[in-house]
């Protein structure tokens, strides 16, 4: 065999021929899109091509461009009164994708254990097995979704080297208040357990504030702390995110970034430090659009008598189909013959999702009225 | 502004129903709040956006921006001018604005022939009118927020994690 061990042990995934079904559809309602509907806001998209108008085409320091380094120190200052060096603990990385890889590079030896909440977003498992490490999966679905300190702590034993959280999460839409997180970090500090922790979706909370983990007591030194672009000002093609967490960590991953990537287009650094400066506004009618989506989303899955919980954050809904009696692959797959819906089942976030589909409602309100009347069709609840 | 007229800026045709869903509402309330803008008249009427581009045989296929400049009345100011100008149908919009002239007036009409000759023998002859100039339009970009551009087509793929 000419490919690795490592590599061939990942499993495939098991919904690619799905995936291939529904990109070789034409006229597909999608709620199935992993990211926003909109384009990125133009006050952004300008600064980007300024920047090529004015030549910026060269590569940048490995860490990122200072001015961005420093207008993410301040923006995570103002909103969360967390204080980390744009010198030694800020790093640019193309997309959250490329942080989890680095943090968990940093921090890996052989036979570490990872441990991973599921649902969850599909790239921890494999990018941990990448890295050498063991991930060990924490099944929260009968938990409301949700990681408990009882069910952390069942999992926990001497070899377990860190916990990769994502709140608000993907695919559930689920996320935490600071007195849950307060217990998760009191657990994570007493077993020197690291926390890589995914709040790309963080911008995107919207019945309560969110909490960003490293502003948890004790917690900045033991958290590597990543956030995005992507997902709160509609930048996901530009691949631009950044990590920040104590020194050694921030050190460790810039030096696999620095052989591995070098850095994160130009371009894409100059449109996220205008993202900073002046995409506030923008972003916050997105989310407010977001929100009114979610909770008629809500109401109406509801109503069809798909139960569901109402996300607190992100764009995504993970509503239960097991009243139906189909298996989730059958539900997404008849829906999309049937209706020209597509959803992500459930179980391409792990096998423990059975009986569920993921619902993206980042589309137009519009496209969603449409999709929940076919829906309704399709579960005979309207004609 | 209320969340239930951002909405309805957007969407005229948003159902009481709908607004209710979206932002966690009794139905009935949202249908009070909305009858009170409707009988304030904070919210006056509801229309389509027509991109006019698209539809032929329609009256105001010529559409021309007028600066008029005005000779103010004696304790009326402006207004009464004003209300005598817009008042004809052919008048879409009018404003008063500072700077070189006074009113800006919209005009829409068949063709550039029944424009000019609304300037010409309606508005330029009117009493306390010193001048106008006017502006044909050639193409319209964006109105009122909205791009007129047909659909823009979906650059995302159609699935992902």
């Amino acid at each position: 065999m000419r490919t690795s061990k490592v590599v061939e042990k990942i499993q495939p995934s098991g919904i690619r021929a799905f995936f291939d079904l529904v990109l070789g559809m034409k006229d597909v309602i999608s709620l199935g899109v992993g990211e926003p509907d909109f384009v990125t806001p133009w006050q952004i998209r300008e600064a980007g091509i300024y920047s090529l108008e004015q030549g910026f085409t060269s590569y940048t320091s490995n860490k990122g461009l200072y001015k961005l380094r420093l207008g993410i120190h301040r923006y995570l200052k103002n909103k969360f009164g967390l204080d980390y060096c744009p010198d030694e603990e800020i790093l640019i990385t193309v997309g959250v994708s490329e942080g989890v890889d680095l943090a968990l590079r940093s921090i890996i030896n052989p036979g570490d254990k990872v441990l991973v909440p599921v649902p969850g977003y599909v790239s921890y498992g494999p990018v941990t097995e990448l890295a050498g490490g063991v991930p060990v999966y924490i099944d929260t679905s009968k938990n409301g979704l949700k990681i408990t300190p009882a069910l952390l702590k069942k999992h926990i034993d001497k070899k377990v080297k860190a916990i990769i959280l994502n709140y608000p999460t993907n695919p559930t839409g689920v996320s935490y208040r600071r007195k849950e997180l307060e217990e998760l970090n009191r657990i994570l500090l007493r077993h020197k357990i690291l926390c890589i922790s995914d709040e790309v979706y963080g911008d995107l909370t919207y019945d309560f504030e969110h909490t960003a983990f490293p502003t948890l007591p004790g917690a900045k030194k033991n958290t590597v702390y990543l956030n995005g672009f992507s997902k709160s000002f509609a930048m996901t093609g530009w691949r631009v995110a950044f990590a920040c967490g104590p020194k050694d960590i921030i050190a460790a991953m810039t030096k696999i970034h620095q052989y591995t990537i070098m850095c994160v287009s130009i371009t894409s650094q100059m449109a996220a430090a205008e993202a900073l400066a002046s995409g506030r506004k923008s972003m916050e009618q997105m989310k407010r659009e977001y929100d009114r989506r979610r909770q008629f989303v809500t109401v109406e899955m509801n109503s069809l008598g798909l139960k569901c919980s109402r996300p607190q954050g992100a764009f995504y809904i993970f509503p239960s189909i097991k009243g139906t009696g189909l298996s989730s692959m059958d539900f997404s797959r008849k829906l999309l013959e049937k209706e020209k819906v597509a959803v992500v089942p459930g179980t391409a976030f792990g096998p423990c999702c059975e009986g569920y589909i993921r619902i993206s409602y980042a589309s137009s309100m519009d496209s969603l009225k449409e999709a929940l009347v076919r829906i309704g069709k399709f579960l005979g609840k309207r004609e | 502004m209320d969340e239930i007229l951002e909405i309805l800026e957007k969407d005229g045709r948003a159902s009481a129903e709908e607004i209710a869903k979206m932002i966690r509402k009794d139905p009935a309330a949202v249908r009070k709040s909305i009858r009170k803008y409707e009988k304030e008249g904070a919210i006056l009427k509801y229309k389509a956006v027509i991109n006019k581009d698209l539809v032929r045989d329609s009256d105001s296929e010529v559409r021309a921006l007028i600066e008029v400049n005005i000779l103010p009345q004696k304790d009326l100011g402006f207004d009464k001018i004003a209300e005598r100008i817009y008042s004809f149908p052919e008048v879409t919009s009018c404003y008063l604005i500072s700077g070189t002239y006074d009113l800006l007036v919209v005009v829409e009409g068949k063709s550039l022939h029944t424009v000019s000759n609304f300037v010409a023998e309606k508005l330029s002859c009117m009493e306390n009118v010193r001048g106008t100039a006017t502006h044909f339009l050639l193409k319209k970009y964006k109105e009122d927020g909205v791009i007129l551009k047909h659909k823009t087509e979906n650059k995302r793929i159609a699935i992902s994690y």
